[in-house]
């Protein structure tokens, strides 16, 4: 047991230290950062408000980790967010019930989720354009829902998925982490996540070996797309409305993003959705660092970006080797040291 | 999309074969960007209404947000012979072949809520609203509204570099200038956005003592205002008691909260700019008057005594 948990340690390593240097760089210029209390029932502080902010970028980097592990890609995320939170909104609003909203937007999100993936394993279209036609064409469909206007509604159950808490947490955490936690457990305790893998490093050789390769795949982008229909629920409850325009908007970009910053590669294989929840908290932190650093807000991007640009050189693979090159110098010195004396 | 866009084609195509077939007199071919937000759309039912009530036959041509669609629809315009063009233009450049076009024509062409970057001789007027006004009107009246007391100021910019962030920031702090007691403690860009606004008010609370060191916010735009609302009270204060909110636009949902006393104040992008064009159209058909280059909107301040819930009523079917 000891064992496992090492080696996910080791794995996660490299990603928790730079979000322990974040975080440590925030307090430097937000000395009470750090601080935690609780107000209204609820733990109330930064660290909470990059958590509960996070929850988006983090449900769609779930979903994005185990789409790009089969070497594809969803470009599409952002917009099937707007979509569900359109769906969510107006279902809402045209007086089904909360359970029968949920069923209808979730439903919502795997069937473009299923869209996505017919056009990638059966049609065969590359993954990019497959998901760039939903990706573009996904905001008019949720603008067709809001029919162009921002849909409110005052639901409690629905906004309480948003802006509630439970054990202290704003609920979106709560969520995420379950979720996260039920899609790691499934495809790690499972061959799931090692037929994943192996579509990823050769999909032609896993169908010969007998992988349901389509199925995978399909599933694969309906996870996705499961994903991004929580996320769009969540973003659409917690301004008590769905916003088709800006609902995430460039999101699949930070999704992927996080995934990256986690060490998963583009070109598919091994996967780690421990690494993408933490490359999305680590974007958050950067985010709300920035916020309360009080800098005027033309210098955000240029510290997001010098930020990213860092953490991805140190994951650079001759920036790895230099140390692993440095380490085996000084493992290999050791002894003759010894003996010298 | 597609579909949308098949639908203004279809439209283009309808205009095109049953215009010249109506009796009404005077026929404005109206070319708009499309229908990115709700202020655009409530700027499309207005000015739609605005022409029934004069009688006058709107031809009506939806962009898309492309240049090259406005510039089909202009030209499908002249071909018609309208008598004048509405034109909101997508972007600044790349107008002056179609406008010369319209001036060889003789019809005469406004430019509602945007400007181009052309001779002003090729259009009769543009009618838009003043950004550095609106923001001074807001300043103005937070100024009058603490009367003298130290007041610390958080602001919501709109997307960085965009016009109306620039000018919406300048106009506010012109008004504050002189008002040492007025300051802005803080600043971000809420991208124009409820959820960005709500994200970054959550941060300036936590960065202001719990918002305790917080006595107004201002938002650039009304979505960001309704969104750091919501910020507010989940920090567990009194919006528009404790922290006083003033914004921009004056878009329905911003009424309902002032009707509920969470916020305070905004000044009002009027999307009715088809009324003043209209009536500078009117007065140059009957005796040939030419009107100023630039016709101002009234930048108009509501607060909570105005009714609020009346002119939510009023405003809610306009498309916003």
């Amino acid at each position: 047991m000891t064992a496992i948990l090492k080696g996910y340690a080791l794995r996660l390593l490299p990603q928790i230290i730079a979000l322990a240097a974040i975080l440590l760089m925030v307090s430097f210029v937000f000395p009470g950062f750090f601080r935690l209390e609780i107000q209204n029932g609820r733990l109330y502080g930064s660290l909470i408000d990059i958590l509960n902010r996070g929850a988006p970028v983090v449900l769609l980097a779930i979903g994005m980790t185990v789409v790009i592990a089969t070497k594809g890609i969803d470009l599409s995320v952002g917009a099937v967010m707007a979509i569900c939170g359109a769906v969510a909104a107006s279902s809402i609003t045209s007086g089904h019930s909360l359970a029968m909203t949920l069923v209808i937007t979730l439903g919502t999100g795997i069937l473009c989720g299923l869209w996505n993936g017919v056009l990638v394993a059966l049609l065969d279209i590359q993954p990019i354009i497959a998901t760039l036609v939903l990706m573009v064409a996904g905001r008019g469909i949720a603008q067709l829902v809001t029919e162009g206007a921002i849909l409110t509604f005052n639901d409690p159950g629905l906004i309480f998925l948003g802006s509630g808490s439970f054990a202290w947490l704003p609920l979106p955490v709560i969520i995420w982490l379950v979720f996260g936690i039920l899609v790691a457990l499934i495809v790690r305790k499972t061959a799931l996540g090692m037929l994943i893998e192996a579509i990823g490093i050769n999909r032609q050789a896993s169908t010969l070996s007998g992988v349901l390769t389509p199925v995978l795949l399909i599933a694969a982008y309906m996870l996705s797309g499961l994903c991004a229909a929580i996320a769009g629920t969540i973003a659409a409850a917690d301004i008590k409305g769905a916003d088709a325009n800006n609902a995430g908007l460039w999101l699949e970009l930070d999704a992927i993003l996080a995934v990256v910053i986690g060490g998963t590669s583009l070109l598919g294989g091994r996967f780690s959705i421990a690494a993408s929840v933490l490359g999305a908290i680590i974007i958050q932190s950067i985010n709300t660092g920035i916020l309360l650093s009080g800098f005027p807000p033309e210098f955000n991007l240029i510290i997001k970006a010098a930020i990213i640009v860092f953490i991805l050189v140190l994951q650079s693979p001759p920036v790895r080797n230099a140390f692993t090159f440095v380490a085996l110098l000084r493992t290999s010195r050791k002894p003759t040291e010894r003996q010298a004396r | 999309m597609k579909f949308a866009k098949a639908l203004a084609s279809a439209t283009i195509l309808a205009a095109c074969t049953f215009g010249s077939a109506s009796a009404a007199d005077l026929v404005v071919g109206f070319s708009q960007i499309g229908s990115e937000s709700g202020w655009r759309a409530a700027e499309t039912t207005l000015t739609k209404q605005q022409a029934q009530e004069r009688g006058i036959d709107l031809k009506f041509a939806d962009a898309q947000q492309k240049q090259e669609n406005q510039i089909k629809a202009l030209r499908s315009f002249i071909a018609q012979g309208v008598n004048a063009i509405l034109l909101a233009p997508v972007v600044a450049t790349g107008w002056d072949e179609v406008l010369q076009e319209a001036k060889d024509a003789e019809i005469p062409v406004i430019l509602l809520d945007r400007t181009v970057d052309a001779s002003d001789d090729l259009y009769m007027t543009a009618v838009t609203s003043d950004l550095v006004h609106e923001g001074n009107v807001a300043g103005k009246w937070l100024a009058d509204t603490v009367a003298g007391k130290p007041c610390n100021i958080v602001e919501l910019q709109g997307t960085t570099g965009s016009s109306p962030a620039i000018d919406r920031k300048k106009g506010f702090e012109q008004a504050l200038s002189g008002h040492d007691n007025l300051k802005i403690v803080r600043s971000q860009t809420g991208d124009f956005t409820r959820t960005k606004g709500k994200e970054v008010m959550e941060s300036f609370l936590k960065a202001e003592d719990g918002g305790k060191n917080i006595c107004a916010l201002y938002a650039h735009n009304d979505d960001m205002a309704v969104g750091a609302i919501q910020a507010i009270k989940e920090a567990g204060l009194k919006p528009g008691t404790d922290i006083l909110v003033v914004s921009i636009d004056a878009v329905p949902d911003i009424f309902q909260a002032m009707a509920a006393g969470e916020a305070n104040a905004t000044v009002e992008l009027t999307p009715n700019m088809a009324g003043p064009a209209f009536d500078a159209l009117a007065a140059f058909q009957k005796d040939g008057t030419m009107p100023p280059k630039w016709i101002q909107t009234e930048s108009k301040l509501y607060t909570q005594a105005d009714d609020p819930m009346k002119i939510y009523e009023a405003k809610k079917g306009l498309g916003y």
